[in-house]
């Protein structure tokens, strides 16, 4: 067999467009085959890649499942095959929403639950952090450490509830710390581990250049995960809108988890519905606040 | 002990470097003695650059590190100007196989890192941008590692090794993962980063052509046929006639290159020319 070069044998052949876009001129498919059997194909400067002109529809895909289960949920109430004191209507929903606007309560609820989380999270996550460094970077940090802080992590969180509230009373301390125990653990578990993980090559390359230490965990260490403390941020605050329903719920006369006890024993189904979406959003947002500091991170860190 | 005065200096003079029986014995998996190297004495002038090769695994780069200052040898010392180094050292700068830059720094804050401690910003930038443009990478300072190429990045690692301002240049297998072009302009920037930033260069190299085209002298390691388990130790010290830059071509070179290759076990082959 003779080998030939293959740009001498390239013959590029145009064929039609595969198919017509919509906006702008149709980019020209090009199909190059040399003898050798190579084939391969590509637009000629196209006006701009597939993946950007697909973007928007991307965005638009993420409502199609919200808006169908809207309209099943108006589907079935409307035509009562969920009796109404079991599934209120869309509308029931809004009407309680724009009612608890209209007096404000809805705020007072929203705004002390915000406030718990954020506190419960910033104290949790701090703690998580400082736990996580130590354990993660020392050796004698984790061997002290290590096994009681995953003997408490095995605790299931809702059983420090009643120790909570018998030292600290039902008031805002407990459920800020019950909060901040939730938090606590994810951020640290990803933290110590991510530091036990930094390439080992770095570290060194900072000790040569006389980093040890705190120097060496601002400027090499910490830098180096974080990826990990933001993913552990995330699954913290995940967590943190968890323990306030849970806290709330046991004891507390004012917040989202008090609106869900209360309106269950209302039997204010419509204020229940408002409550679960309330938060559902409020998780949402705060997780995309979230995201937003990520990108950011990783633009800087990354 | 550093001084102040040696913290803020930009660039401190050349400093001699003595090893003094220096060995380093490592534990095995069972706990037995291991000795890597035994009994290396070396006395090295300010301003010398010096190779060190020898087959894989022959304590070259462990050698390096008790200079560097990242290892402690188990017996003997090494001393730099006279005091003998433990641990790190303010003296001793450094330079991997791996550019080892921090992928979330530019290029030019990479470069800062190797900046002595309490450094004035404004004299540290000078001298920061003063090293970029000497390798070349005045352009590229504002680039992340992952954005430019294997030699860029491994003269940026060469830059903040000397942003410290060292005494002591050392260097462990600097150009060994570049392609062989890169390579060989890599080494003529070294000798031109010598005459301007004149320091104690020391460098552990697989190359014998780099040891020789760099190198006033080149030290073989190895281990002594008789006793292969007691640790390596310098089994040639070749002084290299000429000066820099050499000529790539010469003469001398090539038999100097011959007699080192079959010092570390690779026949060359190479039949005298009859006359």
């Amino acid at each position: 067999m003779t080998i030939v070069k293959d740009e001498a044998r390239l013959n590029p052949a145009p064929v039609p467009p595969a198919r017509e876009s919509g906006a702008g001129a149709p980019p020209t498919l090009r199909q190059y085959v040399s003898q050798l059997g190579y084939a391969a194909a590509g637009s000629e400067a196209g006006p701009q890649p597939r993946a950007d002109r697909l973007r928007p529809w991307l965005v638009v895909a993420g409502f199609v499942v919200p808006l169908a289960l809207l309209a099943l949920w108006w589907f079935l109430t409307e035509f009562s095959i969920v009796p109404a004191h079991r599934m209120p209507s869309p509308q029931r929903v809004l009407d309680a929403a724009v009612a608890m606007t209209a007096d404000g309560v809805i705020f007072g609820h929203i705004a002390i639950s915000t406030q718990r989380v954020v506190l419960g999270f910033a104290a949790g996550s701090l703690l998580g952090l400082a736990l996580g460094a130590w354990v993660g970077l020392s050796k004698w940090g984790s061997a002290f450490l290590s096994p009681t802080v995953g003997a408490f992590r095995a605790v299931p969180s809702l059983a420090w509830v009643p120790l909570l509230v018998l030292y600290l009373g039902i008031s805002e301390d407990s459920k800020v710390t019950l909060i901040a125990i939730g938090a606590l653990f994810p951020v640290y578990t990803t933290v110590a581990g991510a530091l036990r993980h930094v390439d080992p090559h770095l570290v060194e390359l900072g000790q040569a250049f006389g980093l040890a230490r705190l120097g060496l965990l601002a400027r090499v260490q910490l830098p180096a995960v974080v990826p990990s403390i933001v993913s552990g941020l995330r699954l913290a605050l995940a967590q943190a809108w968890l323990f306030l329903v849970a806290a709330e719920l046991i004891a507390s006369s004012v917040g989202l988890g008090f609106l869900l006890v209360d309106s269950q024993n209302n039997g204010r189904v419509d204020r229940l519905f408002l409550t679960i979406i309330l938060l559902g959003v409020l998780g949402k947002t705060t997780d995309a606040l979230i995201g937003l500091l990520e990108r950011w991170l990783l633009k800087r860190w990354g | 002990m550093p001084t102040t005065s040696t913290l803020t200096r930009t660039s401190a003079p050349a400093l001699p470097v003595s090893l003094d029986r220096v060995s380093r014995t490592f534990r095995d998996t069972a706990n037995e003695p291991k000795p890597v190297l035994r009994d290396v004495s070396l006395e090295i002038s300010p301003g010398e650059i010096v190779s060190l090769i020898g087959a894989s695994g022959c304590g070259k780069s462990t050698l390096l590190r008790q200079i560097a200052g990242l290892d402690r040898p188990t017996g003997g010392q090494v001393r730099i100007d006279g005091t003998a180094i433990d641990g790190i050292d303010q003296r001793v700068a450094v330079a991997f196989q791996e550019p080892r830059l921090l992928p979330w720094r530019s290029l030019r804050q990479n470069v800062s890192l190797g900046l002595p401690k309490g450094t004035a910003r404004v004299e540290g930038q000078a001298r920061v941008g003063a090293l970029l443009d000497l390798v070349h990478l005045g352009e590229a300072a504002a680039l992340r590692p992952r954005q430019v190429s294997g030699g860029m990045a491994q003269r940026a690692s060469l830059a903040r090794a000397l942003s410290r301002g060292p005494g002591v240049l050392v260097l462990d297998e600097p150009f060994g993962a570049l392609d062989a072009l890169t390579r060989l302009k890599m080494q003529d920037l070294l000798i031109e980063i010598h005459s301007a930033e004149p320091a104690t260069i020391i460098l552990v190299t697989h190359d014998v052509d780099e040891a020789l085209y760099l190198s006033d002298r080149v030290v073989l390691l190895g281990v002594d046929a008789d006793a292969p388990s007691a640790g390596a130790g310098i089994r040639s010290i070749t002084s290299v006639p000429g000066s820099r830059p050499r000529d790539r071509g010469d003469a001398r070179l090539a038999e100097l290159r011959v007699e080192l290759l079959d010092g570390l076990g690779v026949p060359s082959h190479h039949q005298p020319q009859p006359h």
